[in-house]
């Protein structure tokens, strides 16, 4: 019996020790992965001899990677013009630089053919184009060339398809293999695949597409473009739905969907998972069964159900309410459904692999949208959960930057892919990936003006720059005199007393010569004069004399002192990218007359200051010129007084923000003697100083006839162009003026640092 | 199924000696089985892993030369070439990856091996000093995991830094009996060197199926995107020269070119550009007199001219990166050590990371064929630009470029970065060098929009016992056409509020929290029951704001929501003779900051006071009953970086006779401890945020000559 008790207890010894040793670590490992943090980590080895180990490669080999008989650099060049063709197309290889270089970025359309209609949203993308600064009637100076022919719906099923477009466009001779040229289009194949086919050969085009998949996209050559529907208006376009930033961004839910569910075919293996992660309370994902002739044939056990459910839910409703809404591809990749969760500033959560995401070489969509897996459809509720606050916040506002600045319109939609192509033509002057993603967004910023980001207004704060401490101010001289009038003298004195001028720069607007150097007044600053070509969109041509961060843009009848000068600066400074100034106007609805209307008299409000006397940045003048279109510049010479207003407008339109007043003195421009003009000036403009009268409240109407009423109407005809021009008003109003800290305290002037003002 | 027979096994013990009838042999057969199944399981279950994962591991202290050989038979499968239509959703399995807490990627790294072909002949130099230090950095980092059923990701061990130095096919072979190679999927591969004489291909020309190649060289032909990392050439250079990084100034060259052994053609075009404009361009080569045991990788020379390298890069502006037989050259590493702005001259090249960095900052790209106008291209860059971009340059290379583990790291957080989009580094964390990060601000609310009147704001008058007062703010606040709700935090502990009857009628809702600890903190809580973006902080004692004042404070917030908007206006001041910061409530030219005794400002700032608040301001304000109006102050500039808005004239608040500015005790200890928290905050935020300026918001019309009675806020009181 003790034997058999030892025996035993042995043998259970041994079985214990076995455990232990062959199962126990393994034991650990899956039975208590908390345990194993104790557990020391098995690390990569620290080899005793790890000093000794060779380098990968020897100092002499890396540094001289160099193999003269090889191909020399331009023979390899021109091999690869053989090699690298249609689908592996690339810029250095498909595209013309030459073509480029001596009328720069300019874009021809092909004239519209008879008998050749073009779809309604093609038509808008030629107008697009039409209305650019690129566009060039001449083929000869032509860098890029649109077709005439529709190619929007290469879905040979559709009504909207072009047949023969391979035999038409070798008839153009123009054409050239595709090369320079480029190609839009918004759908590609047709049932059941939906592939890229086009139908035709586009050779060497640039092709600009929605639903483009990666592995069709022939990188820093195609663009990807975003789909939209018909009706996605020409210019402007309506403004995105966040008009408040909530905090906690609260919505009524979390993730909704609300579509298709595809039974069979391409893209069903996403659509009909999607009901998986429908919780009936924070996240909704509805389906229907509904679509195509023949659905009931693959109708199954959900269908019913789903579709009643289907019902219940409006989708305008969901997207106004969801802080994330599901974006999954449909039979193609991209769907309208992308815009519109854009817009509503419903965070897209993107299952649609494999695409190439509208404008990814210059939009970081990381920051506006959750691009998720169609695999792990299941892991997004928890992962969008998982997203901080702070983060849904930005999110949203940069859905909205997006919206706005790309993709509101056809014209920004067509503006982007030109931009796009043009930056590809010089790096050195292009814009970097930050522009693109930072207000004001990378069409409103030229790179030939600057890339660096300090000669803009927009990133003073983002880069911890500060604007120039000093300003140039620039005068306008219209009148006929052949000496300088008192007021302009007096003005030069009293700018050139500001200790934060750099230099007054004349522009001499006039037929008359200025009068010699002798005869101005001598000032503490530097005085340059530059003859104009006396049109009114001169004022705010960019001189190469401007040389500070800020403009104190004047008339030369303008009256003001030191200190309201220096005072303005300081402000300016604070908000380096509005216009700063003293006279104001203000525009309104005229709900009568459905147009807009605009008052110069003292209202609780202001929308425009007067260029007669404001400070803005100098970035302003580019814009004005060169990113404006001409037609408008000729609208704006062609009518009396309208160039301020535009100015106001462009950086309305720019910044989204109104502009703002500083305080004047009492008895400004009111009291001034009207000027004489130039008589022959390619306009006559009315004196400025005549701008801000305190007309008593009457309708435009009673004014007519006198010529104060005549220039009234011309800016109020004004205004009314140039909404219908960008689409919508951008002016914004503000109620507000902003005085020095103690203006018109009861307390001892010599405390005052501005007691002037008050007088 | 393991976990259950251990259990049974465990209570075998107590069971078995009760049984005593029974005869031994039948415990012999029963314990042998059990005996030999325990094995068996061991052997079947345990024992490839064992070899696999730990038996290599357990060994320390061990030399290079000591790791197993694997011999490969001439006919082991080779994978297939690599798939250029690889992308993440079809060549790589995330199911691996799974979701997980940390957003963390793990990453596993075979154990080292020598492999030989049949004769025994080595396949390739086992490892170099560089593979190792890029698998140590893994195996040290956040990613790395010795658990190969847990990874999402497999670094093989067998080193493909440079194709020139590895056998092709027999490397292949050794890739593809990796214990979980399965055609190569979520394999990494890890190379610098690609292609060999003659056509120098691109990418590695070891065949390896599905697996992601970080590659250095990469054309946009060869390039995967969003499937390969392109990485830099390491320059083991970086590892022995220190040089320090060179401040701003002017540079004696303003272009260099380094390069040994570029291609005559190239070199014409330089030597061309450099006789057209002197001696501001330096085109350096080979020596070819230097005394013995010189490194001629150390030297230049320009005709008899010696230089060192790569100090003299430093002496330049810009530096010529030309492509050699390969598009990725390691000089451009040391150009960005240099702080020198590269210009790369290699048509079709992915430049190192472009996935995440942002090289216009850092570099200008030349077309070939435009090589003859790089002079002037360059010359046309502000030198502004310039200084930043050498600043930039500079910092890609500490934080990307400076060693093997600085490439390891970003490369997986790159990939990491696919898998968890939603958790990935922004722009601005990958871009923006730690000066640029220091001195910028991310404004929170950075979309100008002017929130819609309609919305109003909710009052939040924080109180304790001063009942009367507390309902005369009431009665006054509720005035204001655009006050949605009124919240009173009652932050008296010992005392209840009063009765619900006896609170004034008011229009609009009016609720009391009670809070459970009598603290300054309170007043800035984030409540659910504020539902408007617009906030108005104002004391239970300030009477004196007329509700137009208080209307065109919402109107002034509306135009700028992401500021203090606020009536008693304040100024920190330097003080020379103390050299420390001092408070202000005199009567002032500038203002930096607004009591939030009265002031609008963005719910979104309670937030951030409540959670982000830096330090320990938070509670030392709480511990010190002072200063929340400060903190406040200082939160809001810090993240904005914008100053506050003083709206109208008034200074006084609290009674129309009170000789002070306001009611606040204006006593000598009072400003010293306020001047105390204006120190104490700025040392905590490291940095002075506030922003003084000289003006303040008056109504368009404000003391106009003008009928009041056609002015929007007529009653702006004027003190």
């Amino acid at each position: 019996m003790q034997t058999r008790k030892k025996y035993i207890f042995l043998t259970f010894l041994a079985s214990w020790l076995l455990l232990f040793f062959f199962g126990g670590d393994q034991l650990r490992r899956f039975a208590f992965f908390s345990g194993r943090k104790a557990e020391a980590r098995r690390n990569w080895p620290r080899w005793t001899d790890r000093t000794l180990l060779k380098s990968f490669a020897d100092p002499q080999e890396l540094q001289r990677d160099g193999d003269p008989s090889l191909l020399s650099p331009r023979e390899r060049r021109a091999a690869w013009l053989s090699v690298y063709r249609s689908s592996r197309c690339r810029m250095e290889t498909c595209f013309d630089f030459s073509r480029c270089e001596r009328h720069g970025f300019k874009v021809f359309t092909y004239p519209q053919e008879r008998g050749q209609p073009v779809s309604e949203t093609y038509g808008k993308i030629l107008s697009s184009i039409e209305r650019s600064r690129y566009h060039t009637l001449n083929p000869e100076e032509a860098c890029l060339f649109i077709l005439s022919i529709d190619t929007l719906d290469r879905d040979h099923l559709s009504g909207q398809y072009v047949r023969n477009v391979d035999e038409k466009i070798r008839g153009f001779p123009l054409w050239n293999g595709g090369r320079n040229h480029l190609i839009f289009n918004l759908y590609s194949g047709t049932w059941p695949s939906y592939t890229g086919e086009l139908g035709f050969d586009i050779g060497h085009a640039i092709l600009a597409k929605a639903s483009f998949d990666t592995e069709s996209f022939r990188p820093g050559f195609d663009i990807s473009i975003p789909l939209f529907s018909k009706d996605h208006p020409q210019r402007g376009g309506d403004r995105g739905w966040l008009y408040q930033d909530s905090v906690p961004p609260k919505k009524k839910y979390l993730l909704v969907f609300k579509g298709k569910r595809y039974l069979t075919g391409i893209g069903s293996g996403t659509r009909n998972a999607l009901h998986h992660i429908h919780n009936g309370k924070d996240i909704i994902s509805l389906t229907t069964c509904k679509h195509g002739k023949d659905w009931e044939k693959h109708k199954d056990t959900r269908c019913d159900k789903d579709n009643v459910d289907y019902e219940r839910f409006d989708y305008q409703e969901l997207l106004h309410n969801s802080t994330f809404c599901i974006v999954p591809r449909g039979r193609r990749l991209g769907s309208f459904r992308f815009l519109e969760a854009l817009q509503a500033a419903c965070i897209p959560v993107l299952l649609s692999d494999g695409w190439e995401l509208p404008f990814a070489e210059a939009i970081d969509w990381g920051k506006a949208a959750v691009v998720g897996s169609e695999r792990l459809l299941l892991q997004i509720p928890s992962a969008v959960r998982c997203i901080h606050p702070e983060r849904v916040l930005a999110f949203q506002q940069q859905t909205q930057f997006l919206w706005d600045s790309y993709f509101s319109s056809v014209d920004k939609i067509v503006h982007t892919t030109l931009e796009i192509i043009k930056d590809r033509l010089s790096p050195h002057r292009s814009r970097s990936r930050f522009l693109w993603n930072t207000l004001p967004g990378g069409l409103l910023v030229l790179p030939d003006f600057s890339t660096h980001l300090g000669d803009f207004p927009f990133y003073y704060l983002q880069h911890g720059y500060s604007p120039s401490k000093k300003f140039t101010a620039f005068i306008r001289v219209v009148s006929q005199a052949g000496s300088l009038s008192q007021p302009i003298l007096r003005l030069i004195q009293a700018v050139s007393g500001s200790q934060y001028c750099a230099q007054i720069v004349i522009l001499w607007s006039c037929e008359k010569p200025p009068p010699p150097s002798g005869k101005w007044p001598q000032s503490a600053v530097p005085l340059t004069i530059i003859q104009g070509r006396r049109k009114l969109s001169d004022r705010f041509f960019p001189f190469e004399a401007i040389q500070t961060d800020a403009v104190l843009s004047l008339d030369e009848d303008t009256s003001l002192s030191t200190s309201e000068v220096d005072f303005a600066f300081l402000v300016w400074r604070s908000f380096p990218e509005r216009i700063v100034g003293f006279p104001t106007q203000s525009h309104f609805w005229d709900p009568e007359q459905r147009r807009w209307g605009y008052t110069s008299k003292w209202t609780n409000e202001l929308s425009i200051v007067l260029t007669a006397a404001a400070f803005y940045h100098r970035y302003y003048h580019s814009l004005f010129s060169e990113y404006l279109p001409a037609g408008l510049r000729e609208l704006v010479d062609g009518l009396a007084a309208c160039e301020d207003i535009l100015m106001n407008v462009l950086v309305a339109a720019v910044t989204k923000l109104p502009p703002i007043k500083v305080t004047q003195r009492k008895q400004h421009k009111e009291a001034m003697a009207q000027q004489a003009e130039c008589r022959d000036g390619a306009a006559g403009t009315p004196p400025p100083g005549q701008r801000s009268p305190p007309a008593p409240r009457s309708a435009p109407a009673k004014l007519k006839g006198t010529a104060g009423s005549r220039r009234f109407s011309q800016r109020q005809d004004c205004l009314n162009q140039l909404a219908d021009w960008f689409g919508y008003m951008p002016l914004v109003s503000s109620q507000l003026r902003l005085d020095p800290v103690l203006f018109k305290d009861q307390v001892s002037v010599l405390r005052k640092k501005y007691p002037s003002l008050e007088k | 199924i393991m976990c259950a027979s251990a259990k049974y096994n465990t209570r075998g013990p107590a069971l078995i000696p009760r049984m005593k009838t029974k005869h031994r042999i039948y415990y012999i057969t029963l314990f042998s089985i059990v005996l030999l199944g325990l094995i068996a399981t061991g052997m079947f279950q345990f024992w490839p892993h064992s070899i696999e994962s730990s038996s290599d591991w357990t060994v320390e202290k061990r030399s290079v030369h000591d790791v197993p050989v694997v011999k490969l038979p001439a006919d082991s499968p080779i994978p297939e070439r690599g798939d250029l239509s690889c992308r993440m959703h079809t060549c790589f399995d995330v199911y691996r990856c799974g979701f997980n807490p940390k957003n963390k990627i793990k990453v596993y790294i075979y154990s080292l091996k020598k492999y030989v072909d049949e004769y025994g002949t080595l396949v390739s130099n086992t490892i170099s000093r560089e593979y190792n230090e890029l698998l140590t950095a893994i195996s040290d980092s956040e990613f790395y995991t010795d658990d190969v059923n847990r990874a999402c990701l497999f670094v093989p061990s067998i080193d493909v830094l440079n194709q020139n130095a590895l056998r092709i096919k027999e490397t292949a072979q050794a890739l593809a009996q990796l214990s979980r190679w399965d055609r190569g999927t979520n394999h990494l591969l890890f190379n610098m060197l690609p292609g060999g004489p003659p056509d120098y291909n691109t990418a590695l020309d070891v065949p390896r199926d599905r697996a992601l190649l970080a590659g250095g060289g990469f054309s946009t032909w060869t390039y995967r995107q969003g499937y390969d990392v392109s990485i830099p050439v390491y320059s083991p250079l970086s590892g022995e020269v220190d040089l320090p990084e060179r401040g701003p100034g002017p540079r004696r060259y303003f272009i260099l070119s380094s390069q040994m052994g570029l291609h005559p053609e190239y070199r014409l075009e330089l030597e061309a550009l450099q006789a057209e404009n002197g001696e501001s361009v330096l085109i350096l080569d080979k020596c070819t007199n230097l005394s013995n045991g010189v490194p001629a990788v150390r030297k230049r020379c320009y005709k008899n001219q010696v230089f060192d390298y790569p100090q003299v890069l430093q002496e330049s502006t810009f530096c010529v990166v030309l492509r050699g037989a390969r598009l990725g050259q390691a000089v451009l590493s040391d150009v960005l050590q240099a702080g020198c702005v590269p210009v790369i001259i290699a048509d079709s090249y992915i430049l190192p990371f472009s996935e995440v960095l942002d090289w216009k900052r850092a570099s200008v790209v030349i077309p070939e064929e435009k090589m003859p106008e790089m002079y002037s291209i360059l010359q046309s860059i502000p030198q502004r630009q310039i200084e930043e971009m050498q600043r930039q340059a500079r910092w890609f290379w500490e934080a990307y470029f400076r060693s093997m583990k600085a490439i390891a790291l970003a490369t997986l957080q790159i990939i990491n970065d696919r898998i968890y989009p939603y958790a990935a580094i922004s722009y601005e964390e990958w871009n923006d060098p730690p000066a640029v990060k220091w001195s910028s601000v991310s404004n929170p609310l950075f979309l100008p929009l002017i929130p819609p009147q309609s919305q109003g704001f909710t009052a939040v008058v924080l109180t304790y016992d001063r009942v009367e007062s507390l309902f005369r703010v009431i009665t006054e606040v509720s005035k204001v056409p655009s006050l949605s709700k009124l919240l009173v935090v009652w932050n008296n502990q010992n005392k209840n509020p009063p009765e619900d009857s006896l609170w004034p009628k008011i229009r609009v809702p009016l609720k009391v929290v009670r809070t459970a600890e009598n603290k300054l903190s309170n007043r800035f809580f984030p409540y659910d029951e504020i539902e408007t973006e617009a906030v108005l902080a104002i004391d239970d004692d300030i009477i004196m704001l007329t509700s137009d004042e208080l209307q065109f404070g919402y109107e002034v917030w509306r135009e700028f929501p992401d500021r203090l908007v606020g009536y008693p206006g304040r100024l920190h001041l330097w003080d020379h003779e103390m050299n420390k910061w001092k408070y202000e409530s005199e009567w002032t030219n500038e203002v930096s900051m607004v009591l939030t005794g009265a002031a609008f400002y963005h719910k979104y700032f309670n937030y951030l006071y409540t959670y982000k608040m830096p330090g320990d301001i938070k509670n030392w304000v709480d511990a010190h009953m002072n200063c929340e109006d400060i903190a406040m102050n200082f939160l809001v500039a810090n993240v904005t970086g914008k100053s506050v808005i003083k709206v109208t004239p008034r200074k006084k608040f609290k009674c129309p006779e009170c000789t002070a500015i306001d009611g606040l005790s204006l006593d000598q200890t009072h400003m010293v401890e306020r001047s105390e928290c204006i120190n104490k905050f700025a040392s905590v935020f490291g940095t002075m945020p506030l922003k003084v300026v000289e003006h303040r918001a008056d109504p368009v019309l404000y003391k106009d000559d003008f009928p009041e009675k056609l002015k929007s806020f007529p009653n702006i009181g004027s003190l």
